[in-house]
């Protein structure tokens, strides 16, 4: 009898979740249903759901008129640039603060965080004249460099709270076997933490993919990634919607797949250390 | 013979090479409006003839006014073209942050520009951006509905025929509401609407000491009227709807008047997008009697930034982009109903164009509006639905947002009207204009 409560009950629990993930999934789901009908399907009351003719048109459209593959790699070099060179700061800022912790330690771990919470528009203007002084507007390497900065506080602090978790004593031996520094991050700390460092790149890469301020305010034609892509199919004066789902799938294609693919590693890292 | 031929070969290489030597690359923002989008798919035509080419940013309306205000008030250079509005053009003209246009070819014709329009875009009789189109409000109505409600609509309709109108046309049950307007916070959207409604009710902005005016009968008078009018004949959550819901609206059939921006009339005339293409008539804005219609001016045009290292290219580029010519390619590949409108005198003289439906009755609709003497008692600035001051914009997204709210239902007319008067004042103190 305790064991059919408990059949109901998971039944019940999953049926909830599944319920919760359709409901969250729901608006990307509209997204790429709207992206196959014409504008005038697109704007239908009652909406229509599954039954229209379906058609690739919106995609031909923004095919033709954007240079697709151009935003998609800088997509590709912002996230992917950003992400390896946030980690190879953050990873000896994370050993550190785990290892070697000093009394402001912690000051300095809310300090990061509290960054965050700067509104981008605020500084805004400083940085956009730094770029123009330093040359780095519309370019890939100046959006790298900023991406890796306002995504630094998570990299670290999701670094910290895994290497936490390494007993210190494994190092300590490493160390008095005769391992310097170098081979205490590359061949001890690092192999031990992989896991946690690939859910970390994963979590950063989402981010700086979806990041939609400063891509679209330091680029305009060389270094500009999918989020300029799809800005430049949004309308206040003009019913486009169709088109503007075509081109929000396509941007969101990509990292729905990576997300698709390593969901294991991304709940990992989202909730390690949450349950003990 | 073979001379000749070798000589004509040389020069024409000679030329070929110079022009090649010279070609750039220019940058232009631009916004994703249709007109702007069918221009960019001639861009190749304007290679042709000049060797330039043309690299595109074209982003959402608010995302680019963002964008290239940081970019010319930084000097930043991104751009070589942008494409502005009416609002801006005036305040940037005066900052020196626009090359002047003064100096455009005779073949360009700039006298033909729409009067409206070209001082709309100039600052001390300085042209300083070239329209590519142009834009006034006008009344948008079901022929069907207003026939069957026993209704005829005059060429120039007063509000008071409006609300009648609306209620007759107004039939719940089946989803039609007698009328639809803006009423979406943000200066763009219901503040603009709004701010030239209040103009035919003979409110203004500011005094001739910019001290704000929210407190009197006038303004009182419009936001009342509006208010009971739509939510008598106005569709559910209007407060919440902008050019986009209204559009949506009225294609479906569920409007039985639309006072908006005239480029909707090509919208809601298309039988492909349109279920009530047939059926859909125009009419002046409407008025009060006091002098002032309700219509606005606006313009999308084209300048350059002051320090851009390609004026000559840039030049260039508006001339071909805003000319005669243009208009005419547009026409010979896509009909006349489909080019810009609203910029050139000579395109509302062409026969073909007189053709279109709403043609008159846009331009009407432009010559009726004066961007200098938009209220009926005396304001000291420029402009129909907006001042062209830089502080306008800030305080006009939160004096509509206070105005929706109204609308809601989460207070009073009386209040939204209190808090307005109380904001535009102390900006406007805090600015140095008080």
């Amino acid at each position: 009898m305790a064991r059919a409560v408990t059949t109901n009950r998971k039944m019940i629990n999953t049926a909830v979740a599944w319920l919760i993930g359709l409901l969250i999934f729901f608006p990307i789901l509209w997204t790429i249903l709207t992206s196959f009908k014409t504008e005038a399907q697109a704007i239908a009351d009652p909406p229509i759901f599954l039954f229209f003719d379906w058609t690739l048109e919106n995609y031909s459209v923004v095919q033709e008129r954007s240079d697709y593959m151009r935003f998609l790699w800088n997509s590709i070099f912002l996230a992917g640039g950003s992400t390896i060179l946030g980690l190879i700061i953050a990873v000896p800022a994370a050993w550190s603060m785990a290892f070697v912790p000093s009394k402001r330690t912690k000051d300095i771990l809310l300090w990061m965080l509290s960054t965050k919470m700067l509104p981008a528009v605020g500084v805004l203007y400083p940085i956009y004249l730094l770029f123009i002084q330093l040359g780095l507007l519309d370019s890939r390497i100046g959006l790298t460099i900023v991406l890796m900065l306002i995504n630094l506080p998570i990299i670290v602090w999701m670094l910290y709270t895994y290497f936490k978790e390494i007993p210190g004593e494994i190092l300590e031996a490493a160390r008095m076997d005769g391992a310097g520094l170098k081979e205490e991050l590359l061949y001890i700390l690092t192999p031990m933490a992989i896991p946690g460092i690939a859910s970390t790149m994963l979590l950063n890469f989402i981010l700086a993919w979806n990041e939609a301020f400063w891509t679209l305010n330091l680029t305009a034609v060389n270094a500009a990634p999918l989020t300029a892509f799809i800005a430049s199919y949004s309308s206040p004066e003009g019913l486009f919607f169709a088109k503007l789902s075509a081109a929000s799938t396509m941007a969101i294609a990509p990292i729905l797949i990576l997300g698709w693919f390593s969901q294991k590693q991304l709940v990992r890292g989202l909730t390690f250390g949450a349950v003990k | 013979m073979s001379i000749k031929n070798a000589l004509c070969a040389a020069t024409a290489l000679t030329l070929l090479s110079a022009a090649s030597v010279h070609a750039e690359t220019i940058t232009i923002a631009t916004v994703n409006n249709g007109d702007m989008i069918r221009m960019q798919g001639y861009t190749d035509d304007f290679t042709a003839k000049t060797g330039h080419t043309v690299e595109w940013v074209t982003l959402e309306e608010n995302v680019l006014r963002q964008r290239v205000t940081t970019d010319i008030s930084t000097k930043g250079g991104a751009f070589d073209i942008m494409t502005i509005g009416m609002y801006e053009t005036p305040i940037w003209g005066a900052n020196g942050w626009l090359v002047p246009l003064n100096d455009l070819s005779e073949e360009y014709d700039a006298a033909d520009i729409l009067p409206a329009m070209a001082g709309g875009l100039s600052h001390d009789g300085t042209l300083y951006a070239a329209p590519f189109y142009g834009e006034s409000s006008m009344v948008m109505y079901r022929t069907d509905l207003m026939a069957k409600a026993g209704l005829e609509m005059p060429d120039a309709p007063t509000w008071e025929f409006i609300r009648e109108a609306a209620a007759a046309m107004t039939d719940r049950d089946n989803e039609i509401n007698g009328i639809c307007l803006r009423g979406k916070a943000g200066w763009g959207e219901g503040g603009a609407f709004i701010t030239a409604m209040s103009n035919s009710f003979g409110a203004r902005w500011f005094d001739m000491d910019w001290n704000a005016q929210f407190d009197t009968e006038e303004w009182a008078n419009t936001l009342n009227f509006y208010k009971d009018m739509m939510d008598a004949s106005g569709p559910p959550g209007y407060a919440t709807n902008g050019f986009n819901e209204n559009l949506s609206l009225f294609q479906q059939g569920k409007c039985g008047m639309w006072i908006d921006a005239t480029v909707a009339a090509s919208f809601v005339t298309n039988p492909n997008d349109s279920t009530v293409a047939d059926s859909v008539g125009f009419a002046l804005a409407p008025d009060t009697g006091l002098g002032k219609r309700s219509n606005w001016l606006w313009a999308w045009a084209l300048a350059i930034p002051a320090g851009t290292q390609k004026e000559a290219a840039a030049k260039e580029f508006i001339e071909w982009a805003t000319s005669k010519s243009y208009i005419e390619l547009v026409a010979a590949k896509e009909g006349w109903a489909n080019v810009p409108p609203g910029a050139r005198t000579s395109l509302y003289e062409t026969p073909e164009y007189q053709a279109v439906p709403f043609a008159k009755m846009t331009l009407d609709s432009i010559l009726s509006a004066d961007p200098n003497n938009s209220t009926v008692e005396p304001s000291p600035y420029v402009g129909i639905q907006f001042a062209a001051i830089p502080e306008f914009a800030g305080i006009a997204t939160e004096v509509s947002q206070e105005f929706s709210a109204a609308y809601a239902g989460q207070q009073t007319v009386e209040e939204a009207l209190a808090k307005a008067q109380a904001l535009t004042n102390d900006a406007m103190e805090a600015a140095g204009y008080r």
